[in-house]
């Protein structure tokens, strides 16, 4: 295509004065990795390809579900079951055939972090936790690089950029400045269980967009040092500065061995004081000894389990069906990624303190990741 | 003299705590004061993990309040 060509798809663009041809070249020649194809990664993929960022990376280890598709609105009904990272790879270089795009079907891990990292400029965060948070925000501090980031719930959300220097104050804050531990997650609530409305994240994800387009092109003032509220039912905004925190309590990786030795899981579960149970040793347990297994997944969630055997009883439906639960054998709790079952798990404790029961830790997730790469 | 009022806005989950996404007190001396008041009034409360602001900006340590100062408290949450 030509160059005329490729003018004419940013002409509307090019043509503002404080943006011109010098901050379209500025994006043809950035790298942008988008964590997370869900609720904000899709819309903030779909604007940085159509405004021309020249190579966009697009990590997500998961597959489209039905659910998803009330606010992931880069994939269709017949995209349910396909990877989310390569089928939203391929919508993007339809929209724009002009830039490159790089998929990892993969879950981020402090393991792979950093060989992914170096190739971009600026990291945008669209995840659905606070492990793959904190573990995102300390290596891009380790590294140097500005973090976009942005979530979502219910009806409100909040967007910030973090890492970034304020040539003026000199003042450059994080994720760790704003929150600087994470919440009990007994007390932390997802959109599994709590719901979020569809075109929330979809102007979250745009604010994140605009405010990597902004970053590269140095047009505007981005969003360091702060952070904005967004709430959908009022339609307000309430923005807050984050001053730096002087004297750390929690103590976090400072350069890339110790990342690569930190646990985030472990960090942001531990607060819950339940029992938990790693992979392996679930492995171990359910070969050895007859345990009961029990899904708190809603009826229907995907993945599907044949491997071994379960009874399914929905986290909210726990309390009510206690009674169902054999009380010879110990008991293994599982759900899609670790946090129901750490509730469901609580739940048991209370209700049933003669029960041994654990939680699986990192969920079906993990589990799927450990079986495919033994 | 004045009757010292400070007015509290929450976000995310802590609203359903307290009921309300806005709350005026009569005020605190200071941060940690009105932490310890507001534990009481919302037992609840002291669960949760958030961040607090005075007049926008975020205070990591216990601050001094005045009449008609702006506290926003902000929970994290990690939806996507």
């Amino acid at each position: 295509m030509s160059f005329t060509q490729n003018n004419e798809r940013y002409h509307r663009q090019i043509i503002l004065k404080e943006f011109g041809e010098t901050a379209q070249q500025k994006l043809l020649h950035a790298k942008v990795l988008v964590i997370g194809a869900g609720g904000l990664g899709c819309p903030a993929l779909q604007y940085l390809a159509a405004a021309g960022v020249g190579k966009i990376g697009i990590i997500d280890f998961d597959v489209v579900t039905i659910s998803n598709l009330h606010r992931q609105i880069l994939f269709s009904t017949n995209d349910i079951g396909k990877q989310k990272a390569t089928t939203a790879a391929s919508k993007l270089a339809e929209i724009n055939p002009k830039i490159q795009i790089q998929a990892y079907n993969f879950q981020l891990t402090n393991k792979n972090t950093f060989e992914i990292f170096t190739n971009y400029d600026i990291i945008i965060d669209g995840t659905d936790n606070f492990a793959t948070r904190y573990l995102i925000n300390d290596a891009c501090v380790i590294l140097n690089k500005p973090l976009v980031y942005g979530a979502v719930l219910r009806f409100e959300g909040q967007v910030g950029v973090f890492n970034l220097m304020d040539n003026e104050t000199q003042i450059k804050t994080n994720y760790r400045d704003l929150f600087p531990e994470p919440p009990n997650p007994l007390n932390a609530l997802s959109c599994n269980e709590a719901g979020v409305i569809g075109v929330l994240p979809g102007i979250i994800g745009t604010m994140q967009a605009t405010e990597a387009i902004k970053i590269i092109t140095g047009v505007g003032m981005p969003l360091h040092n702060k952070i904005i509220s967004y709430n959908a039912l009022q339609n307000t905004f309430y923005d807050f500065e984050i001053t730096p925190v002087l004297n750390p309590i929690e103590t976090f990786p400072q350069n890339e061995m110790e990342f690569l030795n930190f646990n985030y899981e472990w960090f942001c579960h531990s607060k819950a004081n339940v029992s938990s149970i790693s992979i392996i040793d679930f492995e171990e347990l359910r070969i050895n000894e007859k345990i009961t297994i029990i899904d708190v997944r809603e009826r229907n969630e995907l993945p599907l389990v044949n491997e071994f055997d379960f009874i399914s009883i929905p986290l909210n439906d726990l309390p009510n069906l206690l009674a169902n639960i054999p009380i010879e054998n110990k008991i293994v709790v599982f759900c899609k990624s670790g946090n129901s079952s750490l509730k469901a798990v609580k739940i048991l404790n209370e209700e049933q303190p003669q029960l041994i029961a654990y939680s699986l830790t990192g969920g079906l997730d993990a589990w799927q990741q450990f079986n495919n790469k033994n | 003299m004045v009757n010292m009022k400070i007015k509290i806005l929450v976000f995310g989950q802590l609203s359903e705590i307290i009921n309300s996404s806005e709350l005026v007190l009569s005020a605190t001396n200071n941060t940690d004061e009105l932490n310890k008041k507001l534990f009481e009034l919302y037992p609840k409360l002291e669960e949760m993990k958030f961040t607090m602001a005075i007049n926008k900006k975020i205070i990591h340590e216990n601050t001094t309040l005045n009449h008609e100062d702006i506290v926003a408290l902000l929970p994290p949450f990690s939806g996507g």
